[in-house]
Protein backbone atom coordinates (compact mmCIF):
# COMPACT_ATOMS: atom_id res chain seq x y z
CA UNK A 1 0.00 0.00 0.00
CA UNK A 2 1.23 3.54 -0.42
CA UNK A 3 0.69 4.44 2.42
CA UNK A 4 2.35 8.19 2.43
CA UNK A 5 0.00 9.12 0.00
CA UNK A 6 -2.93 8.88 2.59
CA UNK A 7 -3.81 11.88 5.10
CA UNK A 8 -3.35 11.98 8.61
CA UNK A 9 -6.59 11.08 9.42
CA UNK A 10 -7.11 8.59 7.53
CA UNK A 11 -4.01 6.68 8.55
CA UNK A 12 -5.32 7.08 12.29
CA UNK A 13 -7.90 5.26 11.06
CA UNK A 14 -5.37 2.67 9.59
CA UNK A 15 -3.83 2.17 12.88
CA UNK A 16 -6.94 2.64 15.09
CA UNK A 17 -8.56 -0.85 13.06
CA UNK A 18 -4.66 -2.19 13.69
CA UNK A 19 -4.56 -2.75 9.32
CA UNK A 20 -1.02 -1.58 9.63
CA UNK A 21 1.37 -0.63 12.39
CA UNK A 22 3.30 1.87 13.34
CA UNK A 23 6.08 0.60 12.11
CA UNK A 24 5.26 -0.61 8.97
CA UNK A 25 3.83 3.53 8.16
CA UNK A 26 6.87 4.79 9.76
CA UNK A 27 8.98 2.46 7.52
CA UNK A 28 7.10 3.41 4.50
CA UNK A 29 7.88 7.07 4.78
CA UNK A 30 11.79 6.57 5.47
CA UNK A 31 11.66 4.16 2.60
CA UNK A 32 10.03 6.99 0.67
CA UNK A 33 12.52 9.31 2.24
CA UNK A 34 15.00 7.42 0.81
CA UNK A 35 13.18 7.74 -2.92
CA UNK A 36 13.04 11.10 -3.32
CA UNK A 37 15.25 12.97 -1.27
CA UNK A 38 18.33 13.11 -3.34
CA UNK A 39 16.08 15.11 -5.82
CA UNK A 40 13.97 17.13 -3.53
CA UNK A 41 16.34 18.12 -0.03
CA UNK A 42 13.86 18.93 2.27
CA UNK A 43 15.74 17.59 5.14
CA UNK A 44 19.04 18.34 7.01
CA UNK A 45 18.40 15.67 9.19
CA UNK A 46 16.42 12.43 8.86
CA UNK A 47 15.97 11.07 12.58
CA UNK A 48 15.33 7.59 11.21
CA UNK A 49 16.27 5.02 14.29
CA UNK A 50 14.67 7.26 16.82
CA UNK A 51 11.81 7.61 14.34
CA UNK A 52 11.58 3.59 14.55
CA UNK A 53 12.84 3.41 18.01
CA UNK A 54 9.69 5.79 19.04
CA UNK A 55 7.05 4.04 16.29
CA UNK A 56 7.61 0.65 17.89
CA UNK A 57 7.39 2.24 21.45
CA UNK A 58 3.91 3.27 19.85
CA UNK A 59 2.92 -0.13 18.87
CA UNK A 60 3.51 -1.34 22.17
CA UNK A 61 1.33 1.13 24.07
CA UNK A 62 -1.58 0.55 21.14
CA UNK A 63 -1.13 -3.67 21.89
CA UNK A 64 -1.81 -2.77 25.69
CA UNK A 65 -5.11 -1.39 24.26
CA UNK A 66 -4.47 2.23 25.18
CA UNK A 67 -6.39 5.17 24.04
CA UNK A 68 -4.19 7.07 21.88
CA UNK A 69 -4.73 10.67 20.19
CA UNK A 70 -5.22 10.98 16.67
CA UNK A 71 -1.78 12.16 15.57
CA UNK A 72 -0.54 9.29 17.75
CA UNK A 73 2.62 7.38 15.00
CA UNK A 74 1.70 9.97 12.47
CA UNK A 75 5.23 10.60 10.46
CA UNK A 76 5.49 14.24 10.91
CA UNK A 77 8.81 17.14 9.59
CA UNK A 78 9.97 19.77 11.63
CA UNK A 79 11.28 22.84 10.25
CA UNK A 80 15.14 23.14 11.93
CA UNK A 81 14.69 26.33 13.26
CA UNK A 82 12.62 24.85 15.76
CA UNK A 83 14.57 23.02 19.02
CA UNK A 84 13.87 19.47 19.17
CA UNK A 85 15.82 17.65 22.37
CA UNK A 86 19.01 15.53 21.67
CA UNK A 87 18.38 16.16 17.76
CA UNK A 88 21.03 18.95 15.74
CA UNK A 89 19.04 22.13 15.06
CA UNK A 90 21.02 24.08 12.73
CA UNK A 91 18.80 26.72 11.73
CA UNK A 92 20.13 25.96 8.55
CA UNK A 93 23.41 28.47 9.59
CA UNK A 94 27.14 27.54 10.28
CA UNK A 95 27.16 29.15 13.66
CA UNK A 96 24.68 26.24 14.91
CA UNK A 97 25.94 24.03 12.71
CA UNK A 98 26.86 21.52 15.39
CA UNK A 99 24.02 22.46 18.01
CA UNK A 100 21.99 19.86 19.88
CA UNK A 101 18.95 21.65 22.14
CA UNK A 102 18.85 20.22 25.37
CA UNK A 103 14.65 20.78 25.41
CA UNK A 104 12.03 20.78 22.75
CA UNK A 105 9.88 23.52 21.76
CA UNK A 106 6.97 23.68 23.26
CA UNK A 107 4.88 22.96 19.42
CA UNK A 108 7.31 19.96 19.21
CA UNK A 109 7.05 18.50 22.93
CA UNK A 110 3.04 18.46 22.28
CA UNK A 111 2.93 17.11 19.42
CA UNK A 112 5.53 14.32 20.84
CA UNK A 113 3.49 13.82 23.72
CA UNK A 114 0.44 13.42 21.40
CA UNK A 115 2.38 10.57 19.90
CA UNK A 116 3.07 12.37 16.37
CA UNK A 117 6.61 10.10 15.04
CA UNK A 118 9.33 13.11 14.31
CA UNK A 119 11.46 11.73 10.98
CA UNK A 120 13.27 14.94 10.48
CA UNK A 121 14.24 17.73 10.89
CA UNK A 122 13.81 20.10 7.38
CA UNK A 123 15.71 23.00 5.21
CA UNK A 124 14.95 26.72 5.33
CA UNK A 125 16.94 30.22 4.63
CA UNK A 126 19.48 30.68 7.00
CA UNK A 127 17.54 32.02 9.87
CA UNK A 128 14.32 32.00 7.87
CA UNK A 129 15.68 34.96 6.36
CA UNK A 130 14.17 34.16 2.84
CA UNK A 131 11.78 33.11 0.50
CA UNK A 132 13.64 29.98 -1.05
CA UNK A 133 15.96 27.79 1.05
CA UNK A 134 18.58 29.30 -1.53
CA UNK A 135 19.70 31.18 1.60
CA UNK A 136 20.75 27.70 3.45
CA UNK A 137 24.21 27.51 4.50
CA UNK A 138 24.01 23.86 3.73
CA UNK A 139 21.94 23.26 0.43
CA UNK A 140 18.55 24.45 -1.51
CA UNK A 141 15.77 22.46 -1.47
CA UNK A 142 13.70 21.57 -5.00
CA UNK A 143 10.39 22.38 -5.51
CA UNK A 144 8.30 19.16 -6.22
CA UNK A 145 6.34 20.50 -9.40
CA UNK A 146 9.37 21.43 -11.17
CA UNK A 147 13.02 21.02 -10.35
CA UNK A 148 14.24 24.57 -11.56
CA UNK A 149 11.69 26.13 -9.53
CA UNK A 150 12.24 27.03 -5.81
CA UNK A 151 10.24 25.56 -2.93
CA UNK A 152 9.47 28.68 -1.31
CA UNK A 153 11.11 29.26 2.57
CA UNK A 154 10.38 26.14 3.57
CA UNK A 155 11.34 22.40 3.33
CA UNK A 156 8.77 21.66 5.04
CA UNK A 157 6.29 22.20 2.69
CA UNK A 158 8.48 19.91 0.08
CA UNK A 159 8.64 17.32 2.31
CA UNK A 160 4.73 17.07 3.01
CA UNK A 161 3.59 17.73 -0.82
CA UNK A 162 5.98 14.32 -1.69
CA UNK A 163 4.71 12.65 0.99
CA UNK A 164 8.35 12.42 2.79
CA UNK A 165 6.33 13.64 6.22
CA UNK A 166 2.03 13.48 7.14
CA UNK A 167 2.17 16.50 7.93
CA UNK A 168 4.83 19.45 8.99
CA UNK A 169 5.95 22.64 11.04
CA UNK A 170 7.26 25.30 10.17
CA UNK A 171 8.02 29.25 11.18
CA UNK A 172 6.15 32.32 9.79
CA UNK A 173 7.83 35.72 9.77
CA UNK A 174 6.94 36.71 6.64
CA UNK A 175 4.95 34.07 5.02
CA UNK A 176 7.31 31.08 4.93
CA UNK A 177 4.93 29.05 6.06
CA UNK A 178 2.07 30.30 3.16
CA UNK A 179 4.48 30.70 0.68
CA UNK A 180 5.96 27.68 0.32
CA UNK A 181 2.86 26.02 1.07
CA UNK A 182 1.41 27.59 -1.99
CA UNK A 183 4.69 27.17 -3.72
CA UNK A 184 4.61 22.81 -3.17
CA UNK A 185 0.67 22.95 -3.54
CA UNK A 186 -0.18 22.07 0.15
CA UNK A 187 -1.78 23.69 2.97
CA UNK A 188 -0.14 26.13 5.33
CA UNK A 189 -1.56 28.26 8.44
CA UNK A 190 -0.02 31.01 10.10
CA UNK A 191 -1.97 31.33 13.10
CA UNK A 192 -2.92 34.27 15.37
CA UNK A 193 0.57 35.62 16.72
CA UNK A 194 0.33 34.12 20.30
CA UNK A 195 -2.50 30.83 19.76
CA UNK A 196 0.55 28.73 19.53
CA UNK A 197 3.49 29.56 21.89
CA UNK A 198 7.06 30.30 20.65
CA UNK A 199 9.39 29.02 23.38
CA UNK A 200 11.88 26.84 21.41
CA UNK A 201 11.35 28.48 18.21
CA UNK A 202 14.89 30.04 17.30
CA UNK A 203 13.99 33.58 17.83
CA UNK A 204 14.51 35.73 14.32
CA UNK A 205 11.85 38.88 15.09
CA UNK A 206 10.02 37.91 17.55
CA UNK A 207 7.61 40.40 17.47
CA UNK A 208 6.41 38.54 13.90
CA UNK A 209 7.34 35.28 14.44
CA UNK A 210 4.91 32.46 14.71
CA UNK A 211 4.86 28.44 14.28
CA UNK A 212 2.18 26.68 12.42
CA UNK A 213 0.94 23.54 10.47
CA UNK A 214 1.62 22.43 7.18
CA UNK A 215 -0.89 19.19 6.03
CA UNK A 216 -2.57 18.45 2.84
CA UNK A 217 -6.05 18.78 3.96
CA UNK A 218 -7.97 20.85 6.19
CA UNK A 219 -9.66 17.98 8.57
CA UNK A 220 -5.74 17.30 9.47
CA UNK A 221 -5.00 20.76 9.76
CA UNK A 222 -7.40 20.91 12.57
CA UNK A 223 -6.12 17.73 14.01
CA UNK A 224 -2.49 19.65 14.58
CA UNK A 225 -3.79 22.50 15.20
CA UNK A 226 -5.61 21.36 18.14
CA UNK A 227 -2.47 19.43 19.40
CA UNK A 228 -0.12 22.65 19.31
CA UNK A 229 -2.18 25.73 20.07
CA UNK A 230 -3.11 27.32 23.90
CA UNK A 231 -1.07 29.24 26.04
CA UNK A 232 2.73 28.04 27.73
CA UNK A 233 4.09 30.25 30.41
CA UNK A 234 7.39 30.03 29.27
CA UNK A 235 6.09 32.27 26.38
CA UNK A 236 4.61 35.47 27.94
CA UNK A 237 3.12 36.22 24.59
CA UNK A 238 1.21 33.05 23.91
CA UNK A 239 -2.67 34.05 24.73
CA UNK A 240 -4.75 32.72 27.34
CA UNK A 241 -7.18 31.62 24.65
CA UNK A 242 -8.68 28.03 25.58
CA UNK A 243 -7.90 26.19 23.36
CA UNK A 244 -11.21 25.55 20.52
CA UNK A 245 -11.56 22.41 19.11
CA UNK A 246 -10.89 23.41 15.99
CA UNK A 247 -12.68 20.09 14.34
CA UNK A 248 -16.06 21.89 14.74
CA UNK A 249 -14.55 24.76 12.32
CA UNK A 250 -15.39 21.59 9.99
CA UNK A 251 -18.41 23.02 8.44
CA UNK A 252 -19.05 22.96 5.01
CA UNK A 253 -20.93 25.66 4.16
CA UNK A 254 -20.08 29.57 3.33
CA UNK A 255 -23.57 30.87 3.32
CA UNK A 256 -23.74 34.40 4.05
CA UNK A 257 -20.10 34.43 4.83
CA UNK A 258 -18.84 38.33 3.76
CA UNK A 259 -15.72 37.73 1.93
CA UNK A 260 -13.43 40.97 1.17
CA UNK A 261 -11.42 41.35 -1.83
CA UNK A 262 -8.76 43.73 -1.04
CA UNK A 263 -7.99 46.18 -4.57
CA UNK A 264 -4.29 46.95 -3.66
CA UNK A 265 -3.64 42.75 -3.82
CA UNK A 266 -5.08 42.40 -7.56
CA UNK A 267 -3.33 45.16 -9.17
CA UNK A 268 -0.09 45.28 -11.09
CA UNK A 269 2.45 42.49 -10.59
CA UNK A 270 -0.04 39.85 -10.36
CA UNK A 271 0.80 36.53 -12.69
CA UNK A 272 -2.09 36.04 -15.09
CA UNK A 273 -2.55 32.37 -14.00
CA UNK A 274 -2.69 33.46 -10.63
CA UNK A 275 -5.27 36.36 -11.45
CA UNK A 276 -7.40 33.72 -13.36
CA UNK A 277 -7.22 30.96 -10.68
CA UNK A 278 -8.40 33.36 -8.04
CA UNK A 279 -11.45 34.72 -10.09
CA UNK A 280 -12.63 31.17 -10.38
CA UNK A 281 -11.79 31.13 -6.24
CA UNK A 282 -14.06 34.19 -5.90
CA UNK A 283 -17.30 32.73 -8.22
CA UNK A 284 -16.94 29.22 -6.70
CA UNK A 285 -17.53 30.96 -3.29
CA UNK A 286 -20.23 33.48 -4.89
CA UNK A 287 -21.76 29.80 -6.31
CA UNK A 288 -21.71 28.47 -2.83
CA UNK A 289 -23.61 31.29 -1.29
CA UNK A 290 -20.68 33.60 0.17
CA UNK A 291 -20.75 37.19 -0.45
CA UNK A 292 -17.35 38.86 -1.88
CA UNK A 293 -16.72 42.53 -2.54
CA UNK A 294 -13.61 44.48 -3.03
CA UNK A 295 -12.09 46.68 -0.02
CA UNK A 296 -9.55 49.48 0.30
CA UNK A 297 -6.65 48.69 2.09
CA UNK A 298 -4.77 52.12 1.57
CA UNK A 299 -1.42 51.38 3.08
CA UNK A 300 -0.56 47.44 1.72
CA UNK A 301 2.49 49.45 -0.07
CA UNK A 302 4.20 50.69 2.96
CA UNK A 303 3.62 46.94 4.82
CA UNK A 304 6.89 45.35 2.91
CA UNK A 305 9.04 48.45 4.08
CA UNK A 306 7.85 48.64 7.40
CA UNK A 307 8.31 45.05 7.96
CA UNK A 308 11.69 44.95 6.53
CA UNK A 309 13.00 47.62 9.47
CA UNK A 310 11.25 46.05 12.37
CA UNK A 311 12.19 42.60 11.58
CA UNK A 312 15.73 43.59 10.58
CA UNK A 313 15.82 45.45 14.01
CA UNK A 314 14.42 42.41 16.13
CA UNK A 315 17.21 40.00 14.26
CA UNK A 316 19.94 42.31 15.04
CA UNK A 317 19.39 41.99 18.65
CA UNK A 318 17.91 38.62 18.84
CA UNK A 319 21.44 37.44 16.73
CA UNK A 320 23.50 39.12 19.35
CA UNK A 321 23.57 35.66 21.09
CA UNK A 322 25.53 33.71 18.60
CA UNK A 323 29.20 34.71 20.11
CA UNK A 324 30.91 31.64 19.99
CA UNK A 325 30.33 31.51 23.82
CA UNK A 326 27.54 28.86 24.79
CA UNK A 327 26.80 27.06 21.45
CA UNK A 328 27.22 26.02 17.54
CA UNK A 329 30.32 27.36 16.05
CA UNK A 330 33.73 29.25 17.34
CA UNK A 331 36.52 30.69 15.51
CA UNK A 332 39.40 31.18 17.63
CA UNK A 333 41.15 34.56 18.43
CA UNK A 334 44.04 35.96 20.87
CA UNK A 335 40.80 38.13 22.77
CA UNK A 336 36.95 37.83 23.05
CA UNK A 337 36.63 40.96 21.06
CA UNK A 338 37.96 39.20 18.05
CA UNK A 339 36.57 35.80 18.59
CA UNK A 340 32.63 37.50 18.42
CA UNK A 341 33.59 38.80 15.08
CA UNK A 342 35.42 36.13 13.49
CA UNK A 343 33.19 33.35 14.87
CA UNK A 344 30.40 35.76 13.77
CA UNK A 345 31.78 36.53 10.07
CA UNK A 346 32.71 32.86 9.43
CA UNK A 347 29.24 31.47 10.77
CA UNK A 348 26.73 34.09 9.30
CA UNK A 349 25.86 33.99 5.87
CA UNK A 350 26.18 37.11 3.82
CA UNK A 351 21.99 37.86 3.68
CA UNK A 352 21.95 37.47 7.97
CA UNK A 353 25.00 39.85 8.05
CA UNK A 354 23.60 42.74 5.67
CA UNK A 355 19.67 41.88 8.30
CA UNK A 356 21.47 42.34 11.44
CA UNK A 357 23.31 45.74 10.34
CA UNK A 358 20.46 47.09 8.63
CA UNK A 359 18.86 46.44 11.98
CA UNK A 360 21.79 47.61 14.04
CA UNK A 361 21.17 50.70 11.85
CA UNK A 362 17.73 51.36 12.16
CA UNK A 363 18.13 51.01 16.03
CA UNK A 364 20.89 53.72 16.34
CA UNK A 365 20.81 56.76 17.53
CA UNK A 366 20.19 59.34 15.05
CA UNK A 367 18.44 56.77 13.50
CA UNK A 368 15.97 55.46 15.80
CA UNK A 369 13.16 57.94 15.02
CA UNK A 370 13.45 58.70 11.30
CA UNK A 371 13.41 54.23 10.72
CA UNK A 372 12.53 51.99 13.42
CA UNK A 373 9.86 54.50 15.00
CA UNK A 374 8.56 55.21 11.54
CA UNK A 375 8.16 51.81 10.91
CA UNK A 376 6.02 51.45 14.05
CA UNK A 377 4.03 54.03 13.30
CA UNK A 378 3.30 52.70 9.90
CA UNK A 379 2.37 49.27 11.23
CA UNK A 380 -0.17 51.11 12.87
CA UNK A 381 -1.91 52.07 9.89
CA UNK A 382 -1.33 48.92 8.60
CA UNK A 383 -3.26 47.52 11.76
CA UNK A 384 -5.67 50.17 11.06
CA UNK A 385 -6.54 49.48 7.69
CA UNK A 386 -7.23 45.41 8.64
CA UNK A 387 -9.07 46.74 11.76
CA UNK A 388 -11.27 48.75 9.64
CA UNK A 389 -11.83 45.83 6.40
CA UNK A 390 -13.26 43.88 9.50
CA UNK A 391 -15.65 46.12 10.20
CA UNK A 392 -17.36 44.56 7.14
CA UNK A 393 -16.28 41.32 6.28
CA UNK A 394 -15.81 38.09 8.42
CA UNK A 395 -12.21 37.31 6.05
CA UNK A 396 -10.33 38.47 3.56
CA UNK A 397 -9.01 36.49 0.13
CA UNK A 398 -5.95 37.32 -1.27
CA UNK A 399 -3.19 35.71 -3.73
CA UNK A 400 -0.61 34.02 -1.68
CA UNK A 401 2.21 35.30 -3.88
CA UNK A 402 2.02 37.09 -6.66
CA UNK A 403 3.40 34.64 -8.92
CA UNK A 404 3.75 30.53 -8.45
CA UNK A 405 7.34 29.37 -7.85
CA UNK A 406 10.29 31.13 -9.26
CA UNK A 407 13.06 29.84 -11.00
CA UNK A 408 15.80 28.88 -8.46
CA UNK A 409 18.54 31.42 -8.90
CA UNK A 410 15.87 34.60 -10.11
CA UNK A 411 16.15 36.35 -7.21
CA UNK A 412 19.03 34.80 -5.22
CA UNK A 413 21.15 37.99 -5.39
CA UNK A 414 18.51 40.29 -5.24
CA UNK A 415 17.88 40.94 -1.38
CA UNK A 416 14.56 43.37 -2.42
CA UNK A 417 13.01 40.68 -5.04
CA UNK A 418 13.10 38.03 -2.63
CA UNK A 419 12.02 39.93 0.35
CA UNK A 420 9.29 41.08 -2.34
CA UNK A 421 7.73 38.01 -3.18
CA UNK A 422 6.34 37.89 0.28
CA UNK A 423 4.38 41.53 -0.63
CA UNK A 424 0.79 39.77 0.06
CA UNK A 425 1.96 37.66 3.00
CA UNK A 426 4.27 40.33 4.96
CA UNK A 427 1.06 42.52 6.19
CA UNK A 428 -0.21 40.10 8.17
CA UNK A 429 2.66 39.33 10.62
CA UNK A 430 2.59 43.10 11.26
CA UNK A 431 -1.00 42.94 12.16
CA UNK A 432 -0.82 39.40 14.08
CA UNK A 433 -4.20 38.07 12.30
CA UNK A 434 -3.73 34.50 11.28
CA UNK A 435 -3.97 33.83 7.57
CA UNK A 436 -3.89 30.16 5.96
CA UNK A 437 -2.24 29.71 2.34
CA UNK A 438 -4.95 27.22 0.17
CA UNK A 439 -3.95 25.22 -2.88
CA UNK A 440 -6.33 26.12 -5.86
CA UNK A 441 -5.36 24.13 -8.95
CA UNK A 442 -2.28 24.62 -11.42
CA UNK A 443 -0.93 27.70 -13.31
CA UNK A 444 1.29 26.54 -16.06
CA UNK A 445 2.40 23.38 -13.98
CA UNK A 446 2.89 24.74 -10.87
CA UNK A 447 0.49 25.16 -7.95
CA UNK A 448 -1.74 28.52 -7.47
CA UNK A 449 -1.99 29.72 -3.53
CA UNK A 450 -4.92 31.35 -1.91
CA UNK A 451 -4.55 32.86 0.97
CA UNK A 452 -7.28 33.65 3.01
CA UNK A 453 -7.15 36.15 5.88
CA UNK A 454 -9.49 36.20 9.81
CA UNK A 455 -9.62 38.33 12.65
CA UNK A 456 -7.50 37.50 15.93
CA UNK A 457 -8.53 34.33 17.05
CA UNK A 458 -10.59 33.55 14.33
CA UNK A 459 -8.89 30.73 12.86
CA UNK A 460 -12.00 28.87 12.65
CA UNK A 461 -13.46 31.05 9.52
CA UNK A 462 -10.28 30.12 7.60
CA UNK A 463 -11.19 25.88 8.23
CA UNK A 464 -14.44 26.66 7.24
CA UNK A 465 -14.11 28.61 4.27
CA UNK A 466 -10.80 25.94 3.59
CA UNK A 467 -12.88 22.91 3.98
CA UNK A 468 -15.99 24.10 1.90
CA UNK A 469 -13.78 24.63 -0.79
CA UNK A 470 -12.25 21.18 -0.48
CA UNK A 471 -15.75 19.02 -0.06
CA UNK A 472 -16.71 21.55 -3.43
CA UNK A 473 -13.78 21.65 -5.96
CA UNK A 474 -11.44 19.65 -7.48
CA UNK A 475 -8.76 22.47 -7.29
CA UNK A 476 -8.15 21.61 -3.69
CA UNK A 477 -5.02 18.44 -4.30
CA UNK A 478 -3.00 19.41 -6.84
CA UNK A 479 -0.28 16.17 -7.55
CA UNK A 480 3.34 16.89 -7.57
CA UNK A 481 5.33 15.77 -10.89
CA UNK A 482 7.19 13.55 -9.17
CA UNK A 483 5.42 10.25 -9.49
CA UNK A 484 3.79 9.26 -5.92
CA UNK B 1 19.06 58.58 3.47
CA UNK B 2 22.73 57.21 2.06
CA UNK B 3 25.22 55.41 3.88
CA UNK B 4 28.88 55.73 4.14
CA UNK B 5 31.11 53.03 3.65
CA UNK B 6 32.78 54.63 7.33
CA UNK B 7 29.29 53.83 8.76
CA UNK B 8 29.10 50.63 7.48
CA UNK B 9 32.24 49.95 9.47
CA UNK B 10 30.98 51.17 11.97
CA UNK B 11 27.77 49.22 11.81
CA UNK B 12 30.07 46.05 11.20
CA UNK B 13 31.72 46.40 14.62
CA UNK B 14 28.46 47.08 16.49
CA UNK B 15 27.52 44.18 15.31
CA UNK B 16 30.81 42.09 16.13
CA UNK B 17 31.00 41.27 12.30
CA UNK B 18 34.76 40.93 11.23
CA UNK B 19 34.22 42.61 7.48
CA UNK B 20 37.17 42.22 5.35
CA UNK B 21 37.08 45.42 3.10
CA UNK B 22 35.66 43.37 0.29
CA UNK B 23 33.23 42.77 2.16
CA UNK B 24 32.74 45.82 3.42
CA UNK B 25 32.46 47.62 -0.28
CA UNK B 26 29.68 45.06 -1.06
CA UNK B 27 27.46 45.51 1.98
CA UNK B 28 27.91 49.34 1.71
CA UNK B 29 26.58 49.18 -1.79
CA UNK B 30 23.33 46.46 -0.80
CA UNK B 31 22.61 48.29 1.68
CA UNK B 32 22.03 51.28 0.01
CA UNK B 33 19.89 50.04 -2.67
CA UNK B 34 17.72 49.11 0.60
CA UNK B 35 18.01 52.13 2.31
CA UNK B 36 16.51 54.13 -0.97
CA UNK B 37 13.84 51.71 -1.01
CA UNK B 38 12.52 52.35 2.83
CA UNK B 39 12.54 55.24 1.74
CA UNK B 40 8.94 55.33 0.56
CA UNK B 41 8.03 55.10 4.44
CA UNK B 42 8.25 59.14 4.41
CA UNK B 43 5.44 59.13 1.41
CA UNK B 44 3.40 59.26 4.59
CA UNK B 45 2.37 61.45 7.55
CA UNK B 46 2.98 59.74 10.68
CA UNK B 47 2.86 62.56 12.64
CA UNK B 48 -0.32 61.71 14.95
CA UNK B 49 -0.06 57.90 14.32
CA UNK B 50 1.28 55.80 17.61
CA UNK B 51 3.95 53.50 17.62
CA UNK B 52 2.70 49.56 17.29
CA UNK B 53 5.10 47.50 19.39
CA UNK B 54 2.96 44.44 19.80
CA UNK B 55 -0.22 43.14 18.25
CA UNK B 56 -2.06 41.81 21.04
CA UNK B 57 -3.23 44.34 23.87
CA UNK B 58 -0.79 42.01 26.74
CA UNK B 59 0.37 43.89 29.69
CA UNK B 60 2.48 42.91 32.24
CA UNK B 61 2.30 39.18 32.15
CA UNK B 62 2.75 37.85 35.55
CA UNK B 63 2.97 34.31 36.98
CA UNK B 64 3.80 33.12 40.59
CA UNK B 65 6.65 33.97 42.43
CA UNK B 66 7.57 30.30 43.06
CA UNK B 67 10.90 28.42 42.41
CA UNK B 68 10.74 25.86 40.02
CA UNK B 69 14.03 23.29 38.42
CA UNK B 70 15.69 24.32 35.69
CA UNK B 71 18.26 23.77 32.84
CA UNK B 72 20.59 20.88 34.89
CA UNK B 73 24.10 22.83 34.69
CA UNK B 74 25.56 19.49 32.62
CA UNK B 75 22.92 19.73 29.85
CA UNK B 76 23.18 24.08 29.75
CA UNK B 77 26.41 23.30 29.02
CA UNK B 78 26.59 20.25 26.63
CA UNK B 79 26.70 22.45 23.46
CA UNK B 80 29.80 25.02 24.90
CA UNK B 81 32.88 25.16 22.47
CA UNK B 82 35.31 25.29 25.37
CA UNK B 83 34.18 24.77 29.34
CA UNK B 84 36.07 24.74 32.56
CA UNK B 85 34.92 24.40 35.70
CA UNK B 86 31.35 24.13 35.30
CA UNK B 87 31.37 27.43 33.45
CA UNK B 88 31.45 28.74 30.23
CA UNK B 89 35.43 30.00 29.05
CA UNK B 90 36.21 32.53 27.16
CA UNK B 91 39.76 34.02 25.62
CA UNK B 92 41.02 36.51 27.56
CA UNK B 93 39.08 39.87 27.87
CA UNK B 94 41.89 42.16 27.90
Amino acid sequence: MQLHTLLVHELSELMEKKEVSCEELTRDYLQRIGQVEDKIKAFLTVTKEEALAQARAMDEQRARGEALPPLAGIPMAINDNICTQGIKTTCASQILYNFIPPYDATAAARLKNAGAILVGKCNLDEFAMGSSTEHSAFYSTQNPFDPEAVPGGSGAAAAVAVGEAAFALGSDTGGSIRQSAAFCGVIGLKPTYGCVPRYGLISYASSLDQIGPITRDITDLALVLNTIAGRNAKDSTSASVDGPDFKKSLVNSVKGLRIGLPKEYFKTGLAPGVAAKLQEAVRKLVELGAVCEEVDMPHTEYAVPAHYIISCAEASSNLARYDGVRHGLRVEAEDVLGMFKKTRIRGFGAEVQRRIMLGTHALSTGNYEACYMKALKVRTLVKRDFERAFEKFDCLLTPTSPTTAFKIGAKAEDSLAMYQSEVFTIPVNLVGVPAMSLPFGIAEGLPVGLQLIARHFDEGTLLRVGYTLEQNTSEIRPKPGLSR
Amino acid sequence: MKITEQAVEQLALLSRLDLTAEDQTAHTKSINVILDYLDLLNKLDTSNVEPAAHVLPLKNVFREDRLQPSLAKELALANAPEEEAGAFKVPRIF
